[in-house]
C-alpha cells in the first residue's frame, strides 16, 4: 500500500493563454483565500481530511511522495510551502527516501528561494519551460526567458536538490528546427528528468477562442506526431528513457509520485478542486472525490469545517479494470496482463502485437513507439471485451 | 344542426352538387371549407372554433380521419335544399391520380388562389386536369383580408388562364367569412347537376380509401348510376374482390349510416377489408346481385416512380421497421417494398414511391410515428438496361444494374412545368439544362409569370432539382410534372470503393457527363465524412474497373492524451466510455470503421462543391478517359 500526497496552489502571476488548469491572478479570493494565508487553509483542511479518513477506516502509511502543483506553487513564499510540508509530516508522517516535489515558474525563483526549499525538505524541483524559443514562449504567453530556466536549475544544483523541466510541443507557428532546438537546450540542461507535453488547447481558453476566431492555427496531431518522435529519439540519445508516454528520465529519476497516479495507488489531494483516490480500504470501497474548484467556495467549506468535497464517486470494478487498462497502457513497466485474464482473449493481445501497438514482456502489455501515439487506440480495442 | 331535407338514398339528381376545391397547400383550402360546413348549418358555431383547433392536430396526428374527405353540405336557394357533396384532393404533384380520380367524381372545381400569391405550377396542372374533365370551374381569391392581397392583379391572372372576365372571379375570405355564402350560391348556380342512370346496375367510383384504426378500411365513393344498398353484396370490379357492406353512409359532417345511396351521391363504404389494397381508388363498386357488365374508365394500379433503400440505423431495429411498413401500407396502396440486404447498411426494405414527397412523407411517418432511426440510400429511377446478349433488366437499384457491356439503357422522362416570375426565366433554363432538360414551349400566364414546359429524365428531376429551383428564383418557381414516356440514356454505374471494397449503398446511376462530378464530390465528401484510422484509406470512384476518381485518408499517426494525472483520470475514463458507446453506432465495411452520420452525410443531396479542386479533379478525371 503506499498513500501521496498533492497540494494544489491555484495562484498565478498572470493566466497563460492555452491554460484551462484551475487557477487564478487575483492575490486574495476572500474567505481567507489569499496568498498570505494559503498555507493555514490547506493546513486545517490536512485536519478534517485525516479525521474523515480515521471515520473510514482508512488508515494509511507515511506519505511516500508529496508534490506541490498548480497554478504556480511559487507565487507563494517559499516557509509556506516548507510549513505545509511540515503539516504533512505532522498529520500522516513522511517516509524517509520520500520524493518532495513542487512546480516552479523560473521567473519566480531565485537562489535563496530554491534554498529554503530544500532546508526545508524539498528534494526536487519542476520548472514550467515550454520552450527555449522567444516566439514560441510569446504563443503561450509565457513571461519567462530561456535564461530564466537555465539560472533555476542552477540553483537548484547548488542546492543540492534534482529538476526536472517541462516542455510543450505543437503551439501555432512552432516549426520543427523550433522543436529541436527547445530539446537540444533542455537536454543541455543536464537536468535529469523531461516532460513533454503536446500542446492540448481547450475551447474556453484565451487561446481556444483565438484559433476558433481563425487568428492562430490549430495544432495539427500529424506535426506533433512527428515532434514526439524526434523528441523521443533525441532524449533517447541523451540516456533520457521513456517511462510515461509524456515524460523521460535518466534511470532512478523517475517522478515517484506521478507513476503513483499510474499504478492507481491511494492520494489525498489538497486544495481547490484537487482530486483523491483510495483504493478499497476496511470501511470504504474504492472512489475518487474532487474539492470544490473555486477558491471562495472551498474556504468556507473548510472554515465552516466540513471536507471540502464538490463531488465523489464510487469506482465500481469494472471502471477498476478501465482505470487500470488506461494507465497502464502509459507506462514503458505496461499493463498486467493477468489483470485481463478470461476477459481479453490472447487474439486481441496478438492483433495489438500484429499491428504494432504494443510488445509483451512476459505477463506485461507494453505500448510501442506507434501504440504511445495511438494509445487510445489500444484502449479502445481492449474496452471493446468489457461490458 | 340544420334539419337537412333530402335523404341520403332518395334524393333526386337534379338537388345534387358535386364540386372539389384546387388549391395549393397553404392557400387556405381548410378554412375556406370550414366556412362553408358552418354556413351550411351542419356545424354549429359554437362548435367551429374547436374545429379550428383540433384541425392541424387531427392532420399531423392521424394524418387522415374523418374529415372533409366527402362531406354532404345542404345549401338552400330560393327556397330550394340543394345537396352538395364537397370532396377533397389531394395537394400534391406525387398524387396526380389521386387528384384525377376525385376529379372524375364531380362536376364543378372551386379555383382557389391565395390573393398574395397567385396561381402556382401545382395549381395549374391541376385545374388543367379539371377542365380536361370538362368540370364547370368558379374562380375564387381567397384572403381578401390580408394587406398584402392583390385581388386585382390575381384575377387578371386568373381570367386569362380560363378565359372568363375578371370580374367573374369572386373575392373571399375564408378567415371572415366575407364571400363564402355567394360562393354556395355560385356552386349551386353553375356546377351541373350529375348525369348517369338510377335505373341502371350500380356503378360508384372509388376516389379515396383511407385507413382507420377504429373502423377499418373507409373507402369514399361517388354512385355513378343505379344504387347500392347496405344489405347488398358488393363487387370491386378492378381488383375482383365481392365484399359484404359492414356500412354504407353519408358524412355530414360526421358519419351517418344509411340503408342506401343513389346515382350522382357521396358517401362512404365500410366493407371490413383488412388493407387499401382491397380498396382501390379509381376502382369501380358495383352489385354482386345485379353486376353492371363496364367498369368505370380510368382505373390503374399506382406505379412507383422512385425507388430508394430504407435501412434502420440499429440493425435490431429490422423487424420494427418491416412491422411499421406493413401499418403504413394499409393506408398507402401506392407504397412497396420488398427486403433487401446491402452490405454496408445491412438488412432493411427497397421501398418504391410514387414520388420524392410520397417517400418524405414515409420516412417522416416511419420516424415520427414508428421511433425508427433510418438512412436512406439516394432515390433512384427505374430504368430498362438491355446488356450485350440482349437480356433486358429492369433496375430499381444500382446493384441490380448488369456487368459486362451494356447495350442500351432506357430511362423515364416527365413533362415538367415551372411557373416562375419572368426575371427568373435565365436561371431556370439554366437549371433545367444542368438537368438534361429539352425546352419546350413557354407562355406568359400575365405580364410578369411565365409557363415553362420542358421534358426532363425524371432521375434529374427526384435528386436536388426541386430545392434548386426555389433557391435560383428565391423561392418563386413552382414545379409540376407527369410521366412523359421514356428516352434511351448515355447512363453509367458509378461505384464507390471503399479501401478497395465496393460500397453498394454509394452506387449511382448516373449520365455519363455526371459520372465525374458525382465521383469527385462522393469522394471528397467521404473523405472529410470518414475519421482518420490506424491506416491509410484510398476511397475510389469507378465505373466499371476504370478509376475516375481517388482520394486518400491518410493514417491516424496520434490519439493519445498528452497529460493523465491525478484530476484527469475520471474524465478520460468516461470519455473512453462515451467513445466506447459511439463506435456501436460505427459501421464496419471491412477493416474501416464508418460513423451513421457519414453515410447520413454522403447521402444526403446537395449541390455538388463549387470549389477549384474539386473543379480540377471533375476536369482531369474527364481528361484521362480521353
Amino acid at each position: 500500500m503506499t498513500f501521496e500526497v498533492y497540494i494544489h496552489v491555484p495562484f498565478c502571476l498572470r493566466r497563460c493563454g492555452y491554460c484551462d488548469f484551475n487557477t487564478y491572478t487575483a492575490p486574495d479570493m476572500g474567505e481567507g483565500v489569499s496568498r498570505g494565508h494559503y498555507a493555514n487553509m490547506v493546513i486545517h483542511e490536512m485536519a478534517i481530511v485525516r479525521d474523515w479518513q480515521a471515520e473510514h477506516g482508512i488508515s494509511e502509511p507515511y506519505a511516500s511522495t508529496v508534490f506541490f502543483g498548480g497554478g504556480t506553487p511559487t507565487t507563494l513564499k517559499a516557509r509556506d510551502l516548507v510549513a505545509m510540508l511540515d503539516a504533512v509530516r505532522d498529520t500522516w508522517g513522511i517516509a524517509d527516501d520520500a520524493e518532495i516535489t513542487t512546480e516552479a515558474n523560473p521567473d519566480t525563483v531565485d537562489a535563496d528561494y530554491v534554498k529554503e526549499l530544500a532546508d526545508g525538505g524539498f528534494n526536487r524541483i519542476s520548472f514550467g519551460m515550454q520552450s527555449a524559443v522567444p516566439h514560441v514562449l510569446e504563443t503561450l504567453d509565457r513571461t519567462h526567458t530561456p535564461a530564466n530556466v537555465a539560472a533555476g536549475v542552477t540553483a537548484a544544483d547548488a542546492a543540492g536538490i534534482r529538476s526536472s523541466v517541462d516542455l510543450i510541443y505543437g503551439a501555432p507557428g512552432e516549426s520543427l528546427d523550433d522543436w529541436r532546438t527547445s530539446v537540444r537546450t533542455a537536454i543541455d540542461l543536464g537536468v535529469n528528468h523531461i516532460s513533454a507535453y503536446a500542446l492540448t488547447v481547450a475551447p474556453n481558453t484565451k487561446m481556444g477562442r483565438r484559433i476558433a476566431a481563425g487568428a492562430l492555427r490549430k495544432p495539427d496531431d500529424d506535426d506533433e506526431a512527428n515532434k514526439y518522435e524526434i523528441a523521443d529519439a533525441m532524449f533517447a540519445e541523451a540516456g533520457l528513457e521513456w517511462y510515461e508516454i509524456s515524460n523521460w528520465a535518466r534511470p532512478g529519476y523517475e517522478s515517484q509520485h506521478n507513476l503513483g497516479y499510474w499504478r492507481n495507488v491511494d492520494w489525498a489531494g489538497l486544495g481547490p478542486g484537487a482530486h483523491s483516490h483510495y483504493n478499497t480500504h476496511d470501511g470504504v470501497r474504492g472512489m475518487r472525490s474532487w474539492d470544490i474548484a473555486h477558491p471562495r467556495l472551498w474556504g468556507a467549506a473548510i472554515n465552516g469545517g466540513s471536507v471540502p468535497w464538490a463531488g465523489h464517486e464510487t469506482i465500481a470494478a469494472e471502471e477498476d479494470v478501465e482505470e487500470t487498462i488506461m494507465l497502464g497502457l502509459r507506462l514503458h513497466e505496461g499493463l498486467d496482463i493477468t489483470r485481463l485474464e478470461g476477459v481479453v482473449p490472447e487474439e486481441a493481445w496478438r492483433g495489438l502485437e500484429d499491428d504494432g501497438l504494443i510488445t509483451r514482456d512476459g505477463m506485461r502489455a507494453v505500448p510501442t513507439l506507434r501504440g504511445r501515439l495511438l494509445n487510445d487506440t489500444i484502449i479502445e480495442r481492449l474496452f471493446a471485451f468489457l461490458d | 344542426m340544420g334539419q337537412q331535407h333530402n335523404q341520403p338514398g332518395y334524393t333526386d339528381r337534379s338537388l345534387i352538387r358535386n364540386f372539389c376545391i384546387i388549391a395549393h397547400i397553404d392557400h387556405g383550402k381548410s378554412t375556406v371549407a370550414d366556412r362553408i360546413l358552418q354556413l351550411s348549418g351542419i356545424v354549429p358555431e359554437r362548435e367551429m372554433r374547436d374545429r379550428f383547433l383540433d384541425r392541424m392536430d387531427i392532420e399531423q396526428e392521424r394524418g387522415i380521419t374523418i374529415k372533409s374527405q366527402a362531406v354532404r353540405v345542404p345549401w338552400t336557394v330560393d327556397g330550394t335544399e340543394y345537396t352538395l357533396g364537397m370532396i377533397d384532393t389531394p395537394g400534391h404533384v406525387d398524387f396526380t391520380y389521386e387528384v384525377s380520380r376525385a376529379l372524375a367524381a364531380c362536376e364543378g372545381a372551386v379555383l382557389l388562389v391565395d390573393a398574395t400569391q397567385g396561381i402556382e405550377a401545382q395549381t395549374l396542372s391541376n385545374l388543367y386536369m379539371a377542365i380536361d374533365h370538362d368540370l364547370a370551374i368558379i374562380p375564387v381569391l381567397n384572403k381578401i383580408d390580408l394587406p398584402s392581397a392583390e385581388p386585382d392583379k390575381h384575377a387578371e391572372e386568373i381570367a386569362g388562364l380560363i378565359g372568363c372576365d375578371p370580374s367573374d372571379v369572386l373575392r373571399v375570405s375564408g378567415k371572415t367569412g366575407e364571400g363564402v355564402s355567394e360562393l354556395l350560391d355560385r356552386i349551386v348556380a353553375e356546377v351541373p347537376a350529375p348525369k348517369g342512370d338510377p335505373n341502371a346496375p350500380a356503378r360508384a367510383l372509388i376516389f379515396d380509401s383511407v385507413y382507420d384504426s377504429y373502423r377499418g378500411i373507409v373507402t369514399y365513393i361517388r354512385m355513378v348510376d343505379g344504387e347500392l344498398k347496405s344489405r347488398e353484396k358488393m363487387h370491386m370490379m378492378g381488383i375482383g374482390m365481392t365484399h359484404d357492406p359492414i356500412e354504407i353512409g353519408v358524412i355530414s359532417p360526421d358519419m351517418m349510416p344509411t340503408k342506401a345511396l343513389g346515382a350522382g351521391e357521396v358517401g362512404y363504404v365500410i366493407t371490413g377489408a383488412k388493407d387499401v389494397s382491397q380498396s382501390k381508388v379509381g376502382d369501380t363498386i358495383t352489385s354482386a346481385v345485379n353486376p353492371a357488365t363496364e367498369p368505370l374508365d380510368g382505373y390503374r394500379d399506382p406505379q412507383p416512380m422512385v425507388y430508394a433503400g430504407l435501412f434502420p440505423i440499429d440493425n435490431a431495429q429490422y423487424p420494427e421497421l418491416r412491422e411499421a411498413l406493413d401499418k403504413l401500407k394499409l393506408n398507402d396502396a401506392a407504397l412497396i417494398y420488398e427486403p433487401e440486404t446491402s452490405v454496408a447498411l445491412g438488412f432493411g426494405f427497397r421501398c418504391g414511391f410514387l414520388g420524392l414527397l410520397h417517400m418524405e412523407i414515409v420516412t417522416e411517418r416511419l420516424d415520427r410515428e414508428f421511433g425508427l432511426d433510418l438512412i436512406s440510400t439516394a432515390p433512384n429511377v427505374p430504368y430498362e438496361v438491355t446488356s450485350e446478349d440482349n437480356s433486358v433488366h429492369r433496375v430499381t437499384n444500382p446493384s441490380e444494374f448488369p456487368e459486362g457491356k451494356i447495350k442500351k439503357i432506357v430511362e423515364p422522362m416527365v413533362a415538367a412545368d415551372i411557373i416562375t416570375p419572368k426575371e427568373f426565366i435565365g436561371p431556370v433554363m439554366d437549371l433545367c439544362q444542368d438537368h438534361r432538360g429539352q425546352m419546350g414551349t413557354m407562355e406568359y400566364i400575365s405580364t410578369e409569370r411565365v409557363e415553362m414546359h420542358y421534358r426532363i429524365p425524371l432521375a434529374e428531376v427526384v435528386f436536388d432539382f426541386f430545392d434548386q429551383l426555389k433557391s435560383r428564383t428565391k423561392g418563386y418557381a413552382s414545379l409540376d410534372y407527369h410521366e412523359d414516356g421514356e428516352q434511351a440514356a448515355d447512363l453509367v454505374k458509378v461505384d464507390i470503393l471503399i479501401q478497395g471494397e465496393k460500397v453498394d449503398a454509394f452506387s449511382a446511376i448516373v449520365h455519363r457527363d455526371k459520372a465525374y462530378s458525382y465521383g469527385v464530390m462522393m469522394t471528397k465528401k467521404l473523405r472529410e465524412l470518414i475519421p482518420r484510422q490506424q491506416f491509410e484509406i484510398p476511397i475510389q470512384a469507378a465505373i466499371g474497373s476504370r478509376i475516375i476518381a481517388r482520394e486518400n485518408i491518410r493514417a491516424l499517426r496520434k490519439d493519445v492524451l498528452a497529460k493523465c494525472y491525478g484530476g484527469d483520470i475520471s474524465r478520460k475514463r468516461k470519455l473512453l466510455e462515451k467513445q466506447k458507446a459511439g463506435k456501436k453506432r460505427m459501421k464496419m465495411l471491412g477493416h474501416v470503421e464508418v460513423p451513421q452520420e457519414a453515410f447520413i452525410a454522403a447521402l444526403s443531396t446537395g449541390e455538388a462543391g463549387n470549389d477549384r479542386d474539386t473543379k480540377d479533379k471533375i476536369r482531369a478525371a474527364q481528361k484521362s478517359e480521353g
